[in-house]
């Protein structure tokens, strides 16, 4: 246990802005798969890969001399494609079953990924540059890289972007037709294979919109998306499907806990603490629907 | 299934193991060979030092060949290694080494890439009593275990860093430092750890800031907002190479001005490559720098050995190959001196080892670590555009001086 964020002001500012730009990528990363969930039914164990396969395209154009930050264009279309064929491939097999086989395979998924990505690009941890300096508060007290900044932006963006597709477009109208019933959508004409194929298309491009943006905020390394889908799945939990402010919200949330946990309870705990809280959140909500299920009776 | 398929599967596994049979009994030393075994990581997360380490040993192996071999009793032998890869998994490579012992017969085998690994193996060959040269385990629990036929040509994990306090409080007059530090939860990062704290005790220093790195984390922003509060005058940083990567990025992203930053893993995250003028005035602890002046006959020095090793395989050596490297000239001499292939004497021979490769001297002590080898540190010097790592401890091999402090971020371009 440490307390000094307690007697320093400075300190609680600092994470307060780390965690609530942190938690807005991950947001991103969670409507993906509040998205592909409430239409397919599916928990993307998958997802963290997704993200980092995206951060590797990134890198790869930083290789090539390219601004990384223009992965978050390039990465979500090629990304859509990886995940159209995804489902064209496993997803549609599983689609209609029990969740229990869309984990077992997207588990699968997410280990075929993962050996793929260390075949291709390597074990080596690796980081791309931007180059964008920092913003500084307070009297150099308080710092923000400007990446981390960027990222959060740019989430924003593609958030409000998507937001409004889903609501103007056909196609956006047809997934929510499908999400809400299936079978009645069908009836009406929606062609929900393709609605299906064009979520996880969506989904997987957002993850590569994230993906780009961890490449030049944090790190990349083929093993560690697991704890992408950890947190994304989190923040789904606690905001519902379907529910984009909520998402957005529950993301940040997320990020400043994992923020305040870090300081209080130690570095170590970080990931563990997210754990933590998935235990305890699943627990209270369990704890929830008995008792509405007690009124029922 | 029918029974003409049994029969077949029957008749298969028949000469299966007669093959398995025979080729145990061919294995070892045959037909001027001398057969050596490693489990090495070349797929999974440890794949790329793996391979370094790979590429260390075919090096050294095509020399010795190359420059007469191996002579024991009046005869020239030749070494050969035979390759499985552990996929990254102890326990793959503790069942690989049973099968490297017990299936092809090898009598001797060179480690693994990675601590972990090595801890995995170590009680397998101990068991079969086949001696086992290491070059890639530096966790100070191998030595500590009574291990007999274990033999490290490395410096211990706990050497790591040391120097660097030392040389902390040095540049403090002699005063006592505030150490910062924050370590990956791995045998091997919390080895490193426990030589900091010795070093602490010994120079009456204070580590106020004691942070562990969790495996999967790619954010240490609050480990460094602390720094920023409490001012420190070194920032100690292991966790493999994510460990050195994060920790140069955000402490040039949040602007930490630390007087001091010491590291592990430099090289093998290509800090200076990565982050270019970011990682400049960064201290790294190396097991090896081709400056430094040893010599032997087969690969001359570290320079000469830079530039063969680049020119097999296309790269500037890590010294995760010269150690590998090193292992391998480590078990010629010995069986040289033993002039038999008895594993008991060869071991003895071994455990007698006094001499100078181009990686450095080698001694074992009694757990079987290199007693005779001192840690280097370099330090990134960028001129322009690129930046090099520059040996500036311990002062008898020392290139550069040791620039002290790092100019707060305010002063750097």
């Amino acid at each position: 246990m440490d307390f000094l964020i307690f007697q320093a002001p400075m300190l609680m500012v600092q994470a307060s802005m780390d965690g609530i730009l942190l938690g807005i990528l991950f947001a991103l990363i969670a409507y993906g798969m509040a998205l592909q969930w409430g239409v397919m039914n599916i928990i993307n164990i998958a997802q963290g890969d997704l993200v980092i396969l995206g951060g590797y395209i990134a890198y790869t154009m930083y290789l090539a001399g390219i601004h990384p930050a223009w992965g978050v264009i390039v990465s979500p279309i090629i990304m859509y494609f990886v995940g159209w064929a995804l489902y064209k491939l496993v997803i549609n097999k599983v689609v209609d079953r029990d969740l229990f086989i869309s984990i077992l395979a997207t588990f699968g998924i997410a280990i075929v990924f993962q050996q793929l990505m260390n075949f291709i690009f390597g074990a080596d941890v690796v980081v791309a540059q931007s180059g964008y300096g920092t913003t500084m508060l307070f009297d150099n007290s308080v710092t923000l890289p400007n990446s981390k900044i960027f990222s959060a932006f740019i989430s924003l963006v593609y958030a409000v972007a998507l937001v409004v597709y889903m609501k103007k477009s056909r196609l956006g109208r047809a997934i929510r037709a499908t999400a809400q019933n299936a079978r009645a959508a069908k009836i009406l004409g929606v062609d929900t294979e393709k609605v299906y194929a064009a979520t996880f298309g969506i989904n997987a491009a957002l993850c590569g919109i994230a993906g780009a943006l961890i490449s030049i905020t944090l790190t990349l390394h083929p093993y560690v998306g697991l704890p992408y889908t950890v947190r994304s799945f989190m923040i789904v939990i606690v905001a519902g499907l379907g529910n984009l402010p909520a998402v957005a919200i529950s993301g940040m949330g997320l990020g400043l806990f994992e923020e305040f946990a870090d300081y209080i309870l130690g570095t170590e705990f970080r990931i563990g603490a997210v754990f933590m809280l998935l235990v305890f959140i699943l627990v209270y909500r369990r704890f929830k629907l008995s008792k509405k299920r007690e009124y029922l009776k | 299934m029918n029974k003409i398929a049994k029969l077949f599967i029957t008749f298969i596994s028949a000469i299966t193991l007669t093959l398995a049979s025979i080729s145990s009994s061919f294995a070892k030393v045959e037909d001027g060979y001398i057969v050596l075994g490693s489990a090495i990581s070349l797929t999974g997360k440890y794949s790329s030092n793996g391979v370094h380490t790979q590429n260390g040993y075919n090096m050294a192996v095509d020399r010795i060949n190359k420059m007469g071999g191996v002579k024991v009793g009046g005869k020239s032998y030749k070494f050969e290694i035979i390759y499985y890869d552990d996929e990254s998994n102890p326990k793959r490579a503790a069942q690989l080494a049973e099968r490297l012992i017990k299936q092809d017969g090898v009598h001797y085998m060179l480690g693994p890439y990675s601590s972990g690994l090595t801890k995995a193996i170590a009680p397998v060959t101990e068991k079969y009593k086949i001696p086992m040269v290491e070059a890639n385990g530096a966790s100070r629990s191998l030595f500590t275990k009574g291990y007999k036929y274990l033999f490290a040509v490395l410096s211990p994990a706990n050497q790591y860093l040391e120097v660097a306090i030392d040389l902390a409080v040095e540049k403090n007059g002699g005063k006592p430092v505030k150490i910062a530090q924050a370590f990956e939860q791995d045998a091997f990062s919390q080895d490193v750890r426990l030589g900091i704290l010795d070093a602490a005790k010994r120079t009456g220093s204070k580590i106020i800031i004691d942070d562990k790195l969790p495996k999967e984390l790619n954010d240490m922003a609050a480990t460094l907002a602390k720094v920023k509060a409490t001012k420190p005058d070194v920032l100690v940083v292991s966790g493999h190479t994510k460990g050195a990567l994060t920790a140069i990025r955000q402490i040039s992203e949040m602007k930490v001005d630390v007087p001091m930053l010491a590291m592990t893993h430099c090289d093998a995250a290509k800090l200076s490559k990565q982050h270019g003028k970011n990682s400049e005035y960064a201290l790294c602890a190396s097991q090896w720098h081709k400056n430094l002046s040893y010599k032997d006959k087969f690969f001359g020095g570290g320079k000469k050995y830079d530039k063969d090793f680049k020119k097999e395989f296309g790269y500037a050596p890590p010294y995760q190959s010269a150690e590998s490297s090193a292992a391998l000239l480590v078990f010629k001499d010995a069986f040289e001196r033993a002039d038999s292939f008895d594993r008991d004497k060869v071991r003895d021979a071994l455990k007698a080892t006094d001499m100078q490769t181009f990686y450095g001297n080698i001694k074992f002590g009694p757990g079987g670590q290199n007693v005779a080898k001192p840690m280097i540190l370099f330090q990134v010097r960028c001129k322009g555009d690129t930046c090099e790592n520059k040996v500036v401890a311990p002062t008898k091999w020392a290139s550069d001086k040791f620039f002290h402090p790092i100019p707060p971020w305010s002063e750097r371009g």
